[in-house]
C-alpha cells in the first residue's frame, strides 16, 4: 500500500505546484507547461484511480492536443512577458476571503464524506464503467443523443472560429 | 529475500527495463550507422569505413565526440525550458517503447510477470498514442526557447505539422481496431493468428491495406523524416529547432528521432503485420532453426570477409562479431531455446525491414515544399482514412465479412 500513496502525494504536490506556477508564473510559455504539469498529474492520479482509460485520454486531449495548441499559439503570436498590475479592489477585499471560504468548505464536505462512499454523486458508476468497452457501451447507446448534442455543439464552435477568424471583404 | 518476494512484479519490471534501455541505446547508435550504410550504398558510396571495420565502431567515436564537445548555452535562451527540451523529447521517445510486446506473454518469470514486454496493460494502444502526442513538446519547446529566427520556424513547422498528421495516423490505426476489437497489444497480436487459403497470415494488412499506407505516410511525418523533414530543412532553416544546441543536447534530440522511428516501426509490425507471429504455420517445425541459421549465416560471412578483404586490426574486430554471432546463433539452435527466441526473432526482422524502408524512402525521395506537405495531409490522407475507417466499419455490419465466417 506504500507505493501508491507515495506516488498519490507526489502527484498532489505536483498538481498544486504547477497551479500555482501557472498563475505567478510572467512568460506565457511558462505558464503554459505549468498547466500542462497539472495535467499530467491529474491523469497519474486518474490511473492510481484505476480509471485507465479516462487517464490516457486526459493526456491525449488536453497535454497533446489543447496545450500544444496553446503553445503554438504562443509561440506564433510571440506573446511577451505579462505585466503585473495591482490587484483590482474587488479582488483584494472580496477576492481572498471569498476563495478562503471555498476552499474551507471543499474541505469540509470531503472530510465529512465518509470512507468508501463517492463524494460526487454518481461517480459509482463512473468507477464501475472504467473499462474502456463499458465506457463506450454507456457512451454510444445510454447517452448517445447526449454525445451526437455535445459533437454538434462542437461543430457550431468550429463554424463560429472560423467566421471570426475569415478576413471581411 | 523479504524485499524481493514482496515486491516481484516491481524487480521483475526494473530489471526488463535495465535490459531493454541497454538494448535500444545500443541499437539506436547502430541504427545511425545502419542509415549511413544504406544511405551511402545507394548514393554509390561506401559510408563509414575506417573507424572499426565496416565503420562498426563508428557510433562509439560519435558518441564520445558528443560527449566531450562543448556543451554552450544560447545567454538570450530561457535556459529551464532550454534544458528542460531535449530530456522531454528523448524521455517521451523511450517511455512508449515499454508498452511494446517483443515477444509472446506465455514466456514469463517464475512470477508469471511477461519476459518480452515490460508494461502489458489492457489499454496499450491509446497509452501509446498518449505518450507519443506529448513529443511534440521537445520540439517546440526547443524552438522557443532557443530564442533565435530559424529554431522558432523550425519548431513552428514541426508543431503544426505533428498536429495535423497525427489525426491521420490516428484515424488510419482505427480501422484495425475495429477488426481486432481490443486495444491491447498482444490481444491485437493474437488476432491475426490463422491462415487464409492454409497459407496465407491473417494479418491486418491485407484487408487494412489503405490504412497501411496511410499510417506509413503519417508515421513518417510524424517522425520529421525525408520527404517531410521541414522542421529541419537545412536549405531554409540551417538545422531548425535543434540550431543552438550542442553537444549531448544534441545527441538526445538525435536519440529521440530514432527511438520515435523505432517506435513507430513497432507499432506498424504490431498493427498490420502480425507483431511475433511467424508467418508460416507452426506445423512446419524446420522454422525453429532460422533464427540460429540466419545468425550463424551472418558469422560465416564474417570470417570469410575477415579473412579475405580486412587487414591489421580490423580482422580482429570482425572476428570478434563472428564469433559473437556464431556462439549466439549456436546457442539459438539449442532445443531448449530454439522456442524461446522465435517471437523475438520474427518482431526484429520486421522491424527491420521497417526501419530499411525509412532510410529507403530518405535515401529515394526529395523533401516536399511546405503548403504541399499541410495540403497532401488534410487534403488527401485524412479524407482516405476516414474513407477507410467508415467503409471497414460497414464491411464489418455484415456479418459475412466477419472472421466468424
Amino acid at each position: 500500500m506504500i507505493v501508491p500513496l507515495i506516488v498519490f502525494f507526489a502527484c498532489a504536490a505536483l498538481a498544486v505546484t504547477g497551479a500555482i506556477l501557472l498563475i505567478l508564473a510572467r512568460e506565457p510559455i511558462h505558464s503554459a507547461l505549468s498547466l500542462i504539469l497539472v495535467m499530467v498529474s491529474l491523469a497519474i492520479l486518474y490511473l492510481l484511480l484505476g480509471a485507465e482509460f479516462i487517464s490516457a485520454i486526459q493526456i491525449i486531449v488536453y497535454a497533446g492536443a489543447v496545450m500544444v495548441l496553446f503553445v503554438f499559439v504562443i509561440m506564433l503570436l510571440n506573446a511577451g512577458v505579462e505585466e503585473r498590475t495591482d490587484f483590482s479592489k474587488f479582488a483584494k477585499f472580496a477576492g481572498l476571503p471569498l476563495g478562503f471560504f471555498l476552499l474551507i468548505e471543499v474541505a469540509r464536505w470531503m472530510y465529512g464524506a465518509s470512507a468508501g462512499s463517492a463524494i460526487v454523486p454518481g461517480a459509482d458508476a463512473f468507477t464501475q464503467a472504467a473499462s474502456t468497452r463499458a465506457l463506450s457501451a454507456e457512451l454510444f447507446r445510454k447517452y448517445l443523443f447526449n454525445f451526437e448534442a455535445t459533437s454538434i455543439l462542437i461543430l457550431i464552435a468550429i463554424l463560429g472560429a472560423l467566421v471570426l477568424a475569415r478576413k471581411s471583404q | 529475500m523479504g524485499f524481493i518476494s514482496q515486491h516481484s512484479v516491481l524487480v521483475a519490471s526494473l530489471i526488463k527495463i535495465a535490459v531493454l534501455l541497454f538494448i535500444v541505446m545500443t541499437a539506436l547508435a547502430y541504427l545511425t550507422w545502419f542509415e549511413r550504410k544504406v544511405v551511402a550504398h545507394i548514393q554509390s558510396r561506401w559510408g563509414p569505413y575506417y573507424v572499426g571495420a565496416h565503420g562498426l565502431l563508428q557510433p562509439l567515436a560519435d558518441g564520445l565526440k558528443f560527449l566531450f564537445k562543448e556543451d554552450f548555452t544560447p545567454p538570450t535562451s530561457d535556459k529551464l525550458v532550454y534544458v528542460l527540451a531535449p530530456f522531454l523529447a528523448l524521455t517521451l521517445a523511450l517511455t512508449a517503447l515499454a508498452l511494446i510486446p517483443f515477444g509472446p506473454p506465455y514466456v514469463h518469470f517464475l512470477n508469471g510477470q511477461p519476459v518480452f514486454i515490460v508494461s502489458n496493460i489492457d489499454i496499450g494502444l491509446i497509452f501509446l498514442f498518449a505518450i507519443t502526442s506529448m513529443g511534440v513538446y521537445g520540439v517546440a519547446l526547443a524552438g522557443w526557447s532557443s530564442n533565435s529566427k530559424y529554431p522558432l520556424l523550425g519548431g513552428l513547422r514541426s508543431s503544426a505539422q505533428m498536429i495535423s498528421y497525427e489525426v491521420s495516423l490516428t484515424i488510419s490505426v482505427v480501422g484495425v481496431l475495429l477488426l481486432a476489437g481490443t486495444l491491447n497489444f498482444n490481444g491485437i497480436i493474437e488476432g491475426q493468428g490463422g491462415y487464409w487459403l492454409g497459407f496465407l497470415p491473417r494479418w491486418h494488412f491485407i484487408p487494412q491495406i489503405v490504412g497501411f499506407f496511410c499510417y506509413l505516410t503519417a508515421a513518417i511525418a510524424e517522425t520529421n523524416r525525408v520527404p517531410f523533414d521541414l522542421p529541419e530543412a537545412e536549405t531554409e532553416l540551417v538545422a531548425g529547432f535543434h540550431t543552438e544546441y550542442s553537444s549531448f543536447k544534441f545527441a538526445m534530440f538525435f536519440m529521440a528521432e530514432y527511438a520515435n522511428m523505432i517506435t513507430v516501426s513497432c507499432l506498424a509490425t504490431i498493427l498490420f503485420f502480425g507483431g511475433w507471429l511467424s508467418p508460416f504455420p507452426e506445423t512446419w517445425h524446420w522454422q525453429w532453426y532460422l533464427p540460429g541459421a540466419g545468425l550463424i549465416a551472418l558469422g560465416i560471412y564474417c570470417v570469410v570477409d575477415a579473412a579475405t578483404r580486412m587487414r591489421g586490426i580490423a580482422r580482429l574486430q570482425l572476428g570478434v562479431v563472428a564469433l559473437l554471432s556464431l556462439g549466439l546463433g549456436g546457442l539459438c539452435l539449442l532445443p531448449g531455446v530454439a522456442p524461446y527466441v522465435q517471437g523475438p526473432f520474427w518482431f526484429t526482422l520486421k522491424v527491420l525491414v521497417f526501419l530499411f524502408f525509412y532510410v529507403w524512402v530518405r535515401g529515394t525521395l526529395p523533401r516536399f515544399r511546405y503548403d504541399q506537405l499541410m495540403s497532401f495531409g488534410w487534403k488527401l490522407l485524412l479524407p482516405v482514412s476516414l474513407a477507410n475507417l467508415v467503409i471497414t466499419a460497414l464491411v464489418l455490419l455484415f456479418p459475412a465479412f466477419t472472421r466468424h465466417a
